[in-house]
């Protein structure tokens, strides 16, 4: 097969598994919203205090969001044993996984990111902060997928990898949700988010560069286990 | 994998220490013969240098007494973190050459890299109370620790999770040299975050903060601190080479030999 039809058929096919269950589509928004609702709850309704934290609430909440979906990034095919066959495969596995990161972003990062705005109306996060807010999720989601798919790809074989994964890649998410969060707080405190920005997009290229190398030898050593 | 003929940098002596090192029984009697004078030098060192900065130097014009825990809470911290890259750096060769040695090096760091985060967390804890009046601030370094600190836990909880151990030790170097990737990103990305904790005392550039008179104990501390890593992690090394190797003759040989 073509490599370009090859690389074309996985990604199709990646999009086709997510559409097919459009319910499973919802849930990481649902959850985005279920868990914002615990703030105010638990932080009281106070508009002063909520719009503090909202920057802050919001990452957090997507954060979860996008550690609790990677989770099962590749377990559907370890389980049926495509994944054996993507490993025997001619192509090299570094860019097999892209399209698995491609639309685990679009559908718990992306999605995430284009409805974050209206979370943060009601978290009173002020206007002039969305932007930032949706520009920093798209890159910080891009970059918490290809660190959360090593953690997945690690624990894939394991029966009980739920908790263990975010013990493994909590750590690596933490100056994802440091920049993401300054970037906010920069674009409400009247400062350039840009840096912050970069920032995110240079941890982005590093992790597009590496990721994949690491996420491929977690695989191999899954698969042989 | 490597071919022996092909022109290399590295010696024919080094290659030959390279196979010694990937055998069990001579590292298990080398490392013998290495604790056996590591260790009283280690212990020896510890007393020194912790009598020498307890009871020998003056106390600290701002500070008074309290600052004294740094003669363990520094060695603690300098080591741990030396010992996640010497867990990484076996993880890569375990993972390169497939040395059988390396990963037990790498598994036998863990638990002492751990030990040592969580003592430079306590002791940190109880200087931060008379320094800064809480028992934990939010500080970059304080919480950098306590980041390392669950990267080691993840190794090991991730160890304990494979059933087929050859399989665990893949992963764990897998896992460890993600995080080497990441250690400085999240140092840098956790100390632009926030910091309250008095700038770096000790300067490799440039003149020291502290007295000369505090930093040579303090000296002599990192230095056992680092003699003391050394010894717990090949003690760990030699359990888990008799644990692997127990049906071995080798092995059998020792048990009989030492009653």
């Amino acid at each position: 097969m073509a490599t370009s039809s090859f690389y074309g058929a996985l990604l199709r096919r990646q999009l086709a598994l997510a559409l097919r269950r459009p319910v499973q589509l919802l849930n990481p928004l649902l959850f985005f919203a279920v868990v914002i609702l615990l703030f105010p709850l638990g932080l009281g309704p106070a508009p002063d205090t909520l719009s503090n934290f909202a920057g802050g609430i919001l990452w957090i909440v997507a954060l979860l969001a996008n550690m609790l979906g990677v989770d099962s990034l590749f377990r559907g095919d370890f389980d049926d044993g495509s994944l054996d066959q993507l490993l025997l495969a001619e192509q090299p596995l570094y860019f097999v996984v892209l399209p698995y990161f491609f639309v685990h972003w679009l559908l718990n990062g992306a999605l995430l990111a284009l409805l974050a705005p209206l979370f943060a109306l009601m978290l009173g996060l002020p206007a002039r902060a969305t932007g930032v807010l949706v520009l920093s999720l798209l890159l910080g989601c891009g970059v918490m997928t290809v660190l959360g798919a090593i953690g997945a790809a690690l624990t894939v074989g394991l029966r009980r990898g739920g908790m263990l994964i975010v013990l493994l890649i909590t750590p690596f998410y933490v100056p994802v949700l440091i920049f993401g969060a300054a970037a906010v707080q920069a674009a409400v405190a009247h400062q350039p988010a840009g840096p912050y920005l970069a920032l995110l997009a240079a941890m982005l290229s590093l992790a597009l560069g590496l990721g994949p190398a690491a996420v491929a030898a977690a695989l191999r050593i899954s698969v042989d286990s | 994998m490597f071919a022996p003929d092909a022109p290399s940098i590295i010696s024919d002596d080094m290659w030959s220490l390279f196979h010694k090192l990937g055998s069990p029984p001579w590292l298990y009697r080398i490392s013998g013969s290495i604790l056996r004078w590591l260790l009283p030098i280690a212990v020896l060192g510890l007393a020194v240098g912790a009598t020498w900065g307890l009871l020998y130097t003056a106390p600290d014009f701002r500070q008074g007494n309290s600052y004294r825990i740094i003669y363990i809470h520094v060695p603690a911290a300098v080591v741990a973190l030396a010992g996640y890259y010497v867990m990484a750096i076996a993880g890569a060769i375990h993972l390169i050459w497939k040395m059988k040695i390396a990963d037990v090096a790498m598994m036998a760091a863990a638990p002492v890299g751990a030990a040592l985060t969580f003592i430079a967390l306590v002791t940190g804890s109880i200087w931060g109370k008379p320094t800064w009046g809480a028992w934990w601030v939010w500080d970059a370094r304080i919480t950098s620790m306590l980041i390392l600190l669950f990267l080691y836990l993840g190794v090991m909880a991730l160890h304990e999770a494979y059933d087929n151990k050859a399989a665990a030790s893949r992963a764990c170097a897998v896992l460890a040299l993600v995080g080497t990737v990441n250690i400085p990103i999240i140092y840098k990305s956790v100390d632009w975050w926030y910091s309250l904790h008095q700038p770096a005392s000790i300067k490799f550039s440039g003149a020291s903060t502290i007295d000369p008179s505090m930093l040579w104990p303090l000296l002599v501390c990192i230095i056992s601190f680092y003699a003391l890593f050394t010894c717990a992690l090949l003690g760990n090394m030699r359990v888990a080479i008799l644990q692997r190797e127990r049906r071995t003759s080798w092995v059998r040989r020792l048990a009989v030999e030492t009653g």
